[in-house]
């Protein structure tokens, strides 16, 4: 019995410091004060960020109408990709600080932290121009009113708050490779790790869904539970920059075989960037370290 | 290169090894058609980046062997029972069998690009590379949705 008078109040005080380390944080509103967003600017960002790769309805021939519903399951539970069109039912009355506190932060504009299969482990490195190029261009997509989908996720995962706990572990905004000429420079870091968010699939996972950054880019389970997410390390992948370029403006591997899965999506995008993009993501992949087993 | 084609080789080695005997002849002849697909398309896409030089009868043959396997009806090579889910050894989802109008409508559309692609490798090196880039759309389209991952 003794023990319990030290244990509770120690409880309590932890129980406070959680509830205080796990808020969500905000971003530096003034931050974006000076900053105006241009839309022709912003579907480049769009682009390259793969919004539409996800967020567009299933079986959805216009991908540009962002109603959400695609399932996208994981060992923790399904999330379901929320409806991010310009309308009540999406981001239509967002500003831009409401769009970076989500991208930089994983928070919604009330407060709320978002699941990490939204990717803003690679988005929190946005710089503040392209947040607001691409809330601008994002206000000119079709609207569309399907409500959300609630995730399909079991205790403990569906308190939300238990996620700035996951986030004081995981979340930075630092990056993982050095930016040098032979590797793409700085656009092909930015592309790589942040807007195209390549690692989030293709870096494996540690039990509580942290992406296991010694193992950069190689290669995971596929959380569909079909197949795995191919390792693009130089010990795997033996693909000149031309060929990795090339493989992105059209889908063809060096042999002719075709992109196929979610990546098919992936290169859909990258065939829409510039040459000097696509070949700025294949030197950043070919200066990746190699990796044992 | 070479090097690369030596491991496909011994990846069909042995891909065959544990897959023909109990493999359906109708999925080793839809997996033979991607590899025909496959090597005309080796050799325009080896004329567009310069690799081999541009002849207009190397390049129609290429051509016209992509329009050849076009025409070939899927629904005899996809048949029931022969999805990913039911055997090994292939990567076509049951999602093909459920939508088979929009399969054959998107192999409809390789045929609609390889038609373009006879008509660029007539015209010049110039014009096969944005015809491969078509082609290669009309493969992206069909495996976003009904190919499996590896």
């Amino acid at each position: 019995m003794g023990i319990l008078k030290y244990l509770i109040p120690v409880a309590v005080i932890a129980a406070g410091v959680g509830w205080v380390v796990t808020a969500p944080g905000s971003v530096d509103a003034a931050r974006y004060d000076g900053v105006t967003g241009n839309a022709e600017a912003g579907e480049t960002v769009f682009t390259a960020a793969g919004c539409a790769s996800c967020h567009h309805a299933p079986q959805s021939e216009d991908k540009l109408v962002l109603a959400g519903g695609q399932p996208f399951a994981s060992d923790f539970g399904t999330f379901y990709a929320p409806n991010i069109s310009p309308s009540d039912a999406g981001i239509g009355g967002w500003t831009v600080a409401d769009l970076a506190g989500a991208l930089t932060q994983g928070v919604s504009p009330d407060g709320q932290h978002y699941y990490p299969a939204f990717p803003y482990t690679s988005y929190a490195k946005m710089e503040p121009q392209d947040v607001a190029d691409l809330h601008a261009y994002m206000q000119t997509l079709p609207a569309s009113d399907v409500a959300s989908k609630p995730h399909d996720v079991g205790f403990p995962f569906n308190i939300r708050r238990s996620l700035g706990g996951w986030k004081l572990l995981f979340f930075s905004d630092d990056y993982v490779m050095e930016a040098s000429d032979e590797a793409g420079g700085a656009r092909g870091r930015y592309l790589v790790e942040t807007l195209a968010h390549c690692a989030e699939c293709h870096t494996p996972r540690n039990p509580l869904g942290g992406l296991d950054k010694a193992m950069w880019m190689g290669g995971a389970p596929n959380p569909s539970g079909q197949g795995t997410i191919p390792r693009l390390t130089p010990d795997k992948l033996t693909w000149s920059a031309e060929d990795i370029a090339y493989y992105l403006e059209s889908g063809f591997t060096p042999e002719y075989d075709s992109v196929g899965g979610h990546m098919a999506e992936v290169v859909d995008n990258f065939s829409k960037l510039s040459a000097e993009d696509r070949l700025a993501v294949a030197q950043y992949i070919k200066a990746l370290p190699a990796l044992g087993q | 290169m070479k090097k690369s084609f030596a491991a496909l080789a011994a990846l069909a080695v042995l891909g065959s090894a544990a897959f023909a005997q109990d493999m359906p002849k109708e999925v080793k002849a839809r997996q033979g058609q991607f590899q025909i697909l496959a090597l005309n398309l080796g050799v325009l896409g080896g004329i567009a980046k310069g690799a081999i030089e541009y002849d207009e009868a190397t390049a129609t043959a290429a051509a016209d062997s992509i329009v050849g396997v076009s025409m070939v009806h899927q629904a005899t090579l996809f048949t029931e029972g022969t999805d990913s889910m039911s055997i090994d050894g292939t990567r076509a989802m049951p999602a093909i069998w459920e939508n088979m109008d929009d399969f054959a409508s998107k192999w409809g559309d390789l045929g609609t690009a390889a038609a373009e692609m006879q008509t660029a490798a007539a015209t010049g090196k110039e014009a096969i590379g944005p015809a491969l880039g078509k082609i290669g759309g009309a493969c992206k389209a069909c495996h976003d949705t009904y190919r499996a991952p590896e």
